[in-house]
C-alpha cells in the first residue's frame, strides 16, 4: 500500500508547489498508515529529486524514457496508472494545474478511480474518504466522498503549508514500459516564459481593474509588485481592452489563484471575478468607491484615486526593504 | 467533419447560492439556468469553424447528459446555431458518470472532433473532457486557447504552465477549451430561436454506470473580518499594517 505524488518538473527543477504536494502527500500517508512514494517524469537530476526528501520524500520514483518528452495525456496516464499499480497506490495526489487537469480525469478513468479535483485542505476522513472541494467558483465548499479502492485528488496551489521532515530520500529508476504508439500529440511550436514569476505559483499577487483608467497607468502598479516580489493580474475588461496580457486576466473565466496576499487596485469585485481570487488568505482594495463590493471581502481598505495611492505604497514598501 | 460540443446546464454566473435539506442540495429557488461559459465560448468557436469553408466542418451537434428540466438549455444552443442534439435522460450524478455516458452515445454517432469545457462553473470538476477521452481511448488536449483546421488537420494552441504550445492530435480527439477560445459568446437571432423548434433532439436512456464520487454536504466559505480602512493620505500605514498585523510581507 502507498501514497503516491506526481512532481511536475519545469526543465528538470522543481518548484514550491511540487514540495507542496509532497508534504501534503506525507500528511495523507500519516493519516492512511502507510508510507509515500513520489513520482518524477521526464529528465531531473539526483541532487534535484533529493530535495523533495526535505518534505518528506522517502522513496522516489524516476521515469524517464523518449517519449515522455512532450505532454501527450495518454502516456503520462500510462505512466502514473503502472507506477500506482505497481506501488499499490490508495491515493494518487497531482497538482490541480495544467498538467494535473489534463491527466488526472484520465487516470481517474484508467484506473476507475473517483477523482475530487480543486482540494484544499487534508481529507476531513479517511473512512468514508472525504475531501474539501472548491465548488460554485469558490462560493462554497463541498464535502465530497470518493468510494473507490484508489482515490485521486488534484491539490489547489498554495492550499497546504509546506512541512518540513528531513530525510535521505532513496532514488529508483523505473523500467516500466511505455507504449510507443500511446504518443500522439506532435508539438509544432513552443513559446515559454523563463524567468518570469508565474502567476498561478505568486504568494502576492497586484491586480488592476478597470479603475487603473487606461493601459498607461500601469508604471506604478507594476513597481509595486516588483517592490513587493509580486506578480501582477488584472480583471478581464483590462484584458479585454488589451491593457495587459491574458495571461493575467483572474476570475470565473481566467486564472484562479490563492495567494497569500491579493491587492485589488480600481477592481469594483464583480462575483465572476471573486470566483478566480476569493481563496486568497488576505485581500487589500483600493477603490474611489467605498460601496464597492470588493470591500465586502477585503481586510484592508482605501477609499481613494489608484493613481495617488499606487506611489505612497510604492514609497512605503521601499522604505521597508531598507 | 463532424464536431461534438458537450455542454453543461449551470446557474447564472452572478447567482448567490443557498443550500437546503441540511446544506446537502442546492437550493434551485429563483436560479437562472444557463450553458456553462467555457461551453458557450466551445459552441461560438464550433461555429464559427462551421462558417469557414476550408474547415471542412458539416454539423456542430451539443451533447448533453441531464433530465427534462435543462431542455431549454439545449434549445438555446440549437438556436445559437447547432444543427442538432442529443441528450441522455439521467441526473448527472458525477463526472466519472456523465463521460462515461457521453462516451457511450460518442461511439455510436461517431464525432470527430469534440469540445468540453474545462470546468462547469457549478462543481469545478475539470474532468468530463479527459474523462471521455479516456473512455473513447482516443487523445486529448487541454487548456486549448485556440483550434484552427489547416488542410483538414487541426492545430491547437495549449497552455502549459509557463507557456503555451502549438500541437496536433490525430482525429478523433477531445479538446478542452478555456479563454482564448471565442472572444464573445455568439447570441440566438431570432431565424435562430424560431428554427430551433424544429432542430432534432434525440434522446438516450442511460446506460448502466455508478458514479464514483458523491457530495455529503456543503459549507459556504467562512466569513471574511471586517475590512478596516485606512485614510488615503496616509496610505504607507497598509503597509506597515500587512507586515506588523497581518505579518504577510
Ligand atoms: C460569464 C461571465 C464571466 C466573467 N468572468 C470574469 C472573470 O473571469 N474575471 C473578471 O474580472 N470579470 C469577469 N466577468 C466580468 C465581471 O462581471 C465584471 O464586469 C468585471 O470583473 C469588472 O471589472 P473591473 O472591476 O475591472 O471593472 P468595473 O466593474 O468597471 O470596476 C471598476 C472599479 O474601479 C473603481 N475606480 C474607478 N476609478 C478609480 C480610481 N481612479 N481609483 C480607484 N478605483 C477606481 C470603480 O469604483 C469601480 O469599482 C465575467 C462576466 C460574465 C458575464
Amino acid at each position: 500500500m502507498s501514497v503516491l505524488v506526481y512532481t511536475q518538473n519545469w526543465d528538470g527543477r522543481f518548484k514550491k508547489s511540487s514540495f507542496e504536494l509532497v508534504s501534503y502527500g506525507s500528511k495523507v500517508a500519516e493519516m492512511l498508515n502507510t508510507s509515500l512514494v513520489c513520482l518524477s517524469v521526464g529528465a531531473v537530476s539526483d541532487e534535484e529529486l533529493k530535495k523533495l526528501g526535505n518534505w518528506g520524500g522517502k522513496r522516489i520514483i524516476r521515469v524517464d524514457n523518449d517519449y515522455c518528452k512532450v505532454l501527450d495525456n495518454q502516456v503520462y496516464t500510462d505512466i502514473i496508472a503502472q507506477i500506482a499499480l505497481k506501488e499499490d497506490a490508495r491515493v494518487v495526489i497531482m497538482s490541480d494545474n495544467s498538467e494535473g487537469k489534463a491527466v488526472a480525469p484520465r487516470l481517474s478513468v484508467r484506473l476507475k478511480a473517483g477523482m475530487a479535483s480543486g482540494v484544499s485542505k487534508l481529507p476531513l476522513s479517511v473512512n468514508p474518504f472525504t475531501l474539501y472541494k472548491r465548488t460554485y467558483s469558490g462560493n462554497a465548499f463541498a464535502h465530497m466522498v470518493v468510494n473507490t479502492d484508489i482515490k485521486i485528488i488534484t491539490l489547489s496551489q498554495n492550499s497546504f503549508d509546506l512541512v518540513e521532515t528531513p530525510n535521505n530520500a532513496v532514488i529508483e529508476t523505473s523500467n516500466i514500459t511505455v507504449d510507443g504508439s500511446l504518443v500522439r500529440t506532435v508539438v509544432k511550436e513552443s513559446q515559454k516564459q523563463t524567468g518570469k514569476l508565474l502567476l498561478t505559483d505568486a504568494e502576492i499577487v497586484v491586480s488592476g481593474g478597470r479603475g487603473m483608467k487606461s493601459a498607461d497607468n500601469w508604471g506604478p502598479l507594476v513597481e509595486l509588485a516588483g517592490a513587493l516580489g509580486a506578480a501582477t493580474a488584472c480583471s478581464r475588461p483590462v484584458s479585454d481592452e488589451g491593457w495587459r496580457s491574458h495571461e493575467e486576466h483572474t476570475g470565473q473565466t481566467g486564472k484562479v489563484i490563492a495567494p497569500n496576499l491579493y491587492i485589488a487596485v480600481g477592481i469594483s469585485g464583480a462575483t465572476q471575478h471573486l470566483a478566480g481570487v476569493s481563496s486568497s488568505k488576505y485581500i487589500v482594495a483600493v477603490n474611489t468607491d467605498k460601496d464597492a463590493p470588493i470591500f465586502e471581502v477585503a481586510q484592508y481598505g482605501i477609499v481613494g484615486d489608484a493613481l495617488k495611492v499606487l506611489p505612497k505604497l510604492v514609497e512605503a514598501v521601499k522604505e521597508l526593504k531598507k | 467533419m463532424k464536431i461534438l460540443v458537450c455542454i453543461s446546464n449551470v446557474p447564472d454566473t452572478t447567482t448567490k447560492v443557498k443550500f437546503v435539506d441540511s446544506d446537502t442540495k442546492l437550493d434551485t429557488t429563483g436560479i437562472q439556468w444557463v450553458i456553462n461559459p467555457w461551453d458557450e465560448l466551445s459552441l461560438t468557436r464550433a461555429l464559427e469553424l462551421k462558417d469557414d469553408p476550408s474547415a471542412g466542418v458539416k454539423s456542430v451537434t451539443v451533447a448533453h447528459v441531464g433530465l427534462p428540466a435543462s431542455e431549454p438549455t439545449i434549445r438555446k444552443a440549437l438556436a445559437i446555431g447547432a444543427d442538432d442534439a442529443f441528450r441522455v435522460n439521467a441526473a448527472p450524478a458525477d463526472s466519472y458518470f456523465v463521460a462515461a455516458q457521453l462516451a457511450a452515445v460518442i461511439r455510436k454517432e461517431q464525432y470527430d472532433v469534440i469540445l468540453c469545457g474545462i470546468e462547469s462553473s457549478d462543481y469545478n470538476g475539470s474532468m468530463t473532457g479527459g474523462m471521455v477521452a479516456e473512455f473513447l481511448g482516443i487523445p486529448s488536449v487541454s487548456a486549448v486557447s485556440d483550434i484552427k483546421i489547416e488542410n483538414g488537420s487541426p492545430l491547437l494552441t495549449r497552455e502549459i504552465d509557463g507557456g503555451r504550445e502549438i500541437v496536433t492530435v490525430p482525429m478523433p480527439f477531445v479538446a478542452i477549451v478555456q479563454k482564448g477560445i471565442a472572444k464573445e459568446p455568439r447570441i440566438a437571432s431570432m431565424r435562430g430561436i424560431m428554427t430551433s423548434r424544429t432542430k432534432p433532439v434525440r434522446l438516450y436512456e442511460p446506460e448502466a454506470e455508478e458514479p464514483l464520487t458523491g457530495i455529503k454536504v456543503y459549507e459556504k466559505p467562512s466569513p471574511r473580518a471586517a475590512c478596516k480602512f485606512i485614510d488615503p493620505e496616509n496610505a504607507g500605514q497598509l503597509i506597515t499594517l500587512l507586515q506588523n498585523e497581518a505579518k504577510i510581507i
